[in-house]
């Protein structure tokens, strides 16, 4: 390994002193808000940017159906498209021709 | 070159380098941008420096370079949970497992010196998630963005299932063994993580309820006290926390067997199907594919052109593994390595290669793993929704000085 093993090392005590690192912020736009206040709450939001960049609208707008129907998430349909544009906004690809 | 478009297509135009290090950790370049860009180094209690990619639920991957050996400490075992929900492990005596069920004779409630007084059987296997490889799908599928390192080999050791469900008895007609763990959802939502392995699993001598890890307690993150332990299946079935097992005489029907955790019908041949969660179109994933992995030099290392010994370990459902080949030039050319000793079926087989003299320049080596069944890994990708069984030859690119 090329770094020098004392830069990792004082990195792991570093984090070994917190209890968890804050997810990674989300990108500012519209339905950000919504987003980080919705989806952070069974998992942090890095599921969101962990999974980018490479989900269509479609996909992202299953994604977040998925998480309502199948893990019971309770966000309304209104806020759930804002979501799901946003997703695809900020995190997704262009749909296929 | 191959990778470049692979990063390209991800839908960033990032001039990515060939690697990139997360904390002195390699992350494989094939990674979606958005997971190389929360992955970090991190430390936990009874963990050392595993690769985090989300730490709400915990998922942590074990490094490559850790598969240079064969068994991976239990420091570095890779950490999943689907739901945030890591229990508070009771006092060990006060710690119960229940066993019951439709198809059970009796209720039994085993303690933790119950468990001790039956026969103890070691098994040395490989655990290893369904999705691991997910991330180096192309096309990307969504999920945990696993590189190679959802997977570890240790020597677990504790009672056989088996002697556990005696002490409950079977009735005739049982068809499928429920289990849970402590584990429960944070917020109301998320289905209860629950699975069932097939009586004739549930029975293999080789599937026991494991209660040390390497000669240790297992750490709370891989299951403490106890998990069960399903040699050649997928890490999936091998419940942390166990704490209740029911017999049942119908299919358990729930999100994580009938919807997750499935691929599609005869895409991945198995030696003992799971008939009673079988549907027209899918299956229940089960047995693992034969695969390997090359540990020893990492992905964008420097080797003497002198030579240098090429290493890592392959494995499979457990049949075992007999052939293991090197290719130094992209894939044109293999060349077959010394493999060591086994440790049993289920185990990692390390291999290794000394490469002799090497011009300096860029190389591209892969590994390619055949087992006793004569199973070869795959040389394309057997797309699949949920990213599962990614056995394709795995590329590192190292550079000769
Ligand atoms: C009620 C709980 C809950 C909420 C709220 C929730 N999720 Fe999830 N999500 C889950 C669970 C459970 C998983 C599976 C986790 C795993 O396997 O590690 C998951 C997984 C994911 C994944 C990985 C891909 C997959 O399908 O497994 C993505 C992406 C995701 N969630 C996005 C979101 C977004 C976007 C939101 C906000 C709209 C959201 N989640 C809100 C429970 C939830």
């Amino acid at each position: 390994m090329r770094a020098g093993a004392g830069v990792i090392l004082a990195l792991l005590l570093c984090r070994a002193a917190m209890a968890a690192d804050a997810p990674a912020p989300l990108k500012p736009g519209e339905g950000a808000e919504a987003t980080s206040g919705y989806c952070n709450a069974c998992h942090t939001s890095d599921y969101i940017v962990m999974n980018s960049v490479f989900l269509s609208p479609a996909a992202w707008k299953a994604e977040v159906t998925k998480m309502r129907t199948a893990f019971g998430a309770q966000i309304d349909d209104g806020v759930a498209a804002e979501i799901a544009a946003y997703l695809a906004a900020n995190y997704g690809v262009a749909a296929k021709p | 070159m191959q990778r470049r478009t692979v990063i390209a297509g991800g839908g960033a135009a990032l001039l990515a380098p060939v690697s990139a290090m997360a904390d002195g950790l390699v992350l494989p370049p094939e990674l979606p941008d958005g997971t190389r860009q929360i992955a970090r180094a991190a430390n936990l209690p009874g963990k050392t420096r595993l690769l985090r990619l989300a730490d709400r639920p915990p998922n942590y991957a074990t490094p490559t370079d850790v598969f240079a050996d064969t068994i991976t400490p239990n420091d570095r075992f890779f950490v999943r949970y689907h739901i945030d929900a890591v229990p508070t492990p009771p006092p060990i005596d006060d710690w119960v497992l229940t066993i019951g069920g439709e198809a059970a004779v009796q209720d039994a409630r085993l303690k933790w010196d119950d468990l001790l007084d039956l026969p103890q059987v070691g098994v040395v296997a490989v655990c290893q998630c369904a999705g691991n490889r997910r991330g180096l799908c192309v096309p990307h599928v969504a999920g945990v963005q696993w590189g190679d390192g959802a997977m570890g080999c240790a020597e677990w050791r504790g009672p056989r299932l088996s002697d556990v469900l005696r002490v409950a008895r079977i009735k005739a007609g049982a068809v499928e063994i429920y289990v849970g763990g402590a584990d429960s959802p944070p917020v109301p939502g998320p289905p209860a993580f629950r699975k069932s392995i097939p009586l004739a699993k549930a029975m293999d001598d080789d599937t026991i309820i494991a209660i040390s890890m390497n000669d240790a307690p297992l750490p709370l993150l891989n299951g403490y006290p106890a998990r069960l332990v399903v040699p050649g299946w997928t890490g999936t079935y091998w419940m942390k926390h166990l704490n209740r097992i029911e017999i049942s005489a119908t299919p358990l029907a729930n999100f994580w067997m009938k919807t997750a955790y499935r691929v599609p019908a005869g895409l991945f041949p198995v030696q003992q199907p799971f008939a009673s969660q079988a549907s027209e179109t899918s299956a229940p994933i089960t047995e693992m594919v034969v695969n390997s992995i090359i540990a020893d030099p990492v992905e964008g290392g420097e080797v003497e052109r002198s030579g240098f010994t090429v290493s890592g370990v392959a494995w499979d459902r457990g049949t075992g593994i007999r052939r293991v080949e090197v290719s130094l030039d992209d894939g044109k050319t293999w060349l077959d390595t010394l493999l060591d000793r086994p440790l049993g079926p289920y185990a990692y087989r390390r291999f290794s290669l000394d490469t002799g003299f090497l011009r300096r320049g860029q190389y591209r080596l892969f590994s390619r793993a055949t087992s006793n069944a004569g199973e070869r890994q795959s040389d394309v990708l057997k797309a699949n929704p949920g990213g599962y069984h990614n056995n394709v030859p795995r590329g590192i690119s190292v550079t000769v000085v």
